[in-house]
């Protein structure tokens, strides 16, 4: 573990040499992504996530909430407790709640269902930050590590899977907000970059596959670990778009047009960025 | 015999006809069924967007709501045909505004922070803060800056190479104020007409690309 501190530390210190050694001159910019690319590489050393995975594991097992009971009797996708393999068929629709769910929805639902606590309870803490630690994005670190060299598989058969699937492919081309932007502006086309930073064609099987496996993810120039609700709800935030509602509805859509299209790619979660 | 071969040909070509007819309606049905469905779908999704999110800071809900080139723009992912490319473009030349005094060029150090500047119009931002053009994320302008997008085109020597042209100058003040007048369901914002740049900013981001002393066109 500490360790794994030092190698972060090591990380951050190539990212600040990838930044002093960046060229000049327009026809480098090649040199500048391998650059950044062999940061990359750099920084999947060592990943603080396993903090993180291990905290998630304590609380999935722990008695907690007003009933006292441990999260393992929680059916994430696969049936009661298995948590091994089931981070890659959701989103998915769950009768016993009658909604489709994402694994933070799920998550929720079996906190309030097996432990007794109220929604806003459960909900309280989404993401961490520098004086709060999220139990969510925790779980969310230890159910998806679980999965990690499994494939992509959400089936999309029961209708409102469809449904959902449908309306997430609307929210993802849906331009508004004063910048008049969708996911599509950025992500809808291959090679495309933002500043240097590569923006995968989330339409596309290869780059879709590869963007969604890798999330959840350590985020270097956050010390934090992020799931994909976080992604969504940041990505909304640059979009100038109002607050993603956590595990809303609109947010469970979007994830099942991402998550299927991703279907086949393997999961490597979570994984490390800058 | 050739009476009843003409009159074959004649059963034969209509009834060709007719079956080309019926096909051409059920496939104006079929379409019009799609574009009805498609439609239901998209306001189920706007409905269902207008649950999941809450306003928070300047950004409030009332965003989700889309204004005609925003809709259009979506039902077509961003690819209309012709005749809705047309539409799109002759409604926002109208929301197009030039300057009153017909100054369009202004201090290209200060359109230089403009490009660099990403700040603006999201729930994190303080809105009394002036927002930035955020130009560099999509592309290239000057030399000196290497850290540049590609999702538009590479500016850098815009004026020099178009010899600093005054109906260039006019086209890319209209193209800052209003994308969309000039291409349809273009990936840039509507930096005059959407309020995210005052004219003074826009004047001073048209020099970083048409002032010849402007690094752009060194």
């Amino acid at each position: 573990m500490r360790n794994h501190f030092f190698t972060g530390l090591s990380s951050a210190l190539t990212l600040a040499l990838v930044l002093v050694v960046l060229p000049t001159g327009a026809q480098t910019s090649e040199q500048t992504l391998k650059e950044i690319e062999r940061y990359r590489a750099a920084l999947a050393d060592g990943n603080p996530a396993e903090l993180w995975e291990a905290r998630g594991e304590d609380l999935w097992r722990k008695q907690r909430g007003p009933k006292m009971a441990a999260l393992d009797k929680c059916d994430i996708g696969l049936g009661a407790g298995v948590v091994k393999g089931a981070y890659a068929v959701l989103p998915k629709y769950f009768a016993d709640a009658d909604r489709v769910m994402d694994l933070e929805s799920r998550l929720v639902y079996c906190m309030v269902s097996l432990q007794g606590f109220t929604p806003e309870q459960a909900k309280k803490d989404p993401f961490g930050g520098p004086n709060k630690k999220s139990d969510i994005e925790a779980l969310v670190a230890f159910i998806t590590a679980a999965s990690r060299g499994v494939k992509m598989n959400v089936v999309a058969s029961h209708p409102k899977e469809q449904e959902y699937y449908e309306l997430g492919k609307k929210m993802f081309f849906h331009r508004g907000g004063p910048h008049d932007f969708s996911c599509a502006n950025c992500h809808g086309a291959d090679n495309q970059r933002i500043r240097l930073q590569d923006l995968p064609n989330l339409l596309k099987q290869p780059a879709a596959q590869s963007a969604y496996t890798s999330w959840p993810a350590y985020r270097v120039s956050q010390g934090e670990l992020r799931s994909f609700q976080w992604r969504l709800f940041d990505c909304f935030r640059q979009q100038r778009f109002p607050e993603l509602v956590f595990t809303s509805d609109a947010s469970v859509a979007l994830t099942m047009f991402l998550a299927k299209n991703a279907n086949g790619g393997v999961l490597s979660a979570p994984s490390i960025k800058r | 015999m050739r009476a009843k071969f003409i009159h074959s040909m004649v059963v034969m070509l209509t009834s060709g006809l007719v079956i080309s007819g019926c096909a051409a309606v059920s496939e104006q049905n079929d379409s019009a069924k799609n574009a009805a469905k498609d439609a239901a779908t998209r306001q189920a999704a706007l409905a269902m967007m207008q649950a999941s999110f809450k306003t928070r800071g300047q950004a409030s809900v009332d965003r989700l709501n889309q204004d005609e080139t925003q809709s259009l723009c979506s039902q077509y992912q961003d690819n209309p045909p012709k005749e809705v490319r047309e539409k799109i473009e002759s409604l926002n030349q109208k929301l197009t505004l030039f300057p009153a005094d017909g100054v369009l060029l202004g201090d290209w150090k200060e359109g230089e922070k403009i490009a660099q500047s990403g700040v603006g119009k999201q729930f994190s931002d303080n809105p009394e803060n002036a927002a930035g053009g955020n130009c560099y994320a999509c592309h290239q302008l000057t030399k000196a800056e290497v850290s540049y997008g590609n999702i538009g085109p590479s500016l850098y020597n815009y004026g020099k190479v178009r010899a600093y042209a005054p109906e260039i100058t006019k086209y890319v003040y209209g193209k800052i104020y209003n994308a969309e007048a000039y291409s349809a369901c273009s990936n840039m914002p509507r930096f005059g007409h959407s309020n995210i740049l005052t004219p003074q900013q826009i004047k001073n981001v048209v020099a970083l690309l048409m002032d010849p002393e402007s690094p752009v066109n060194k």
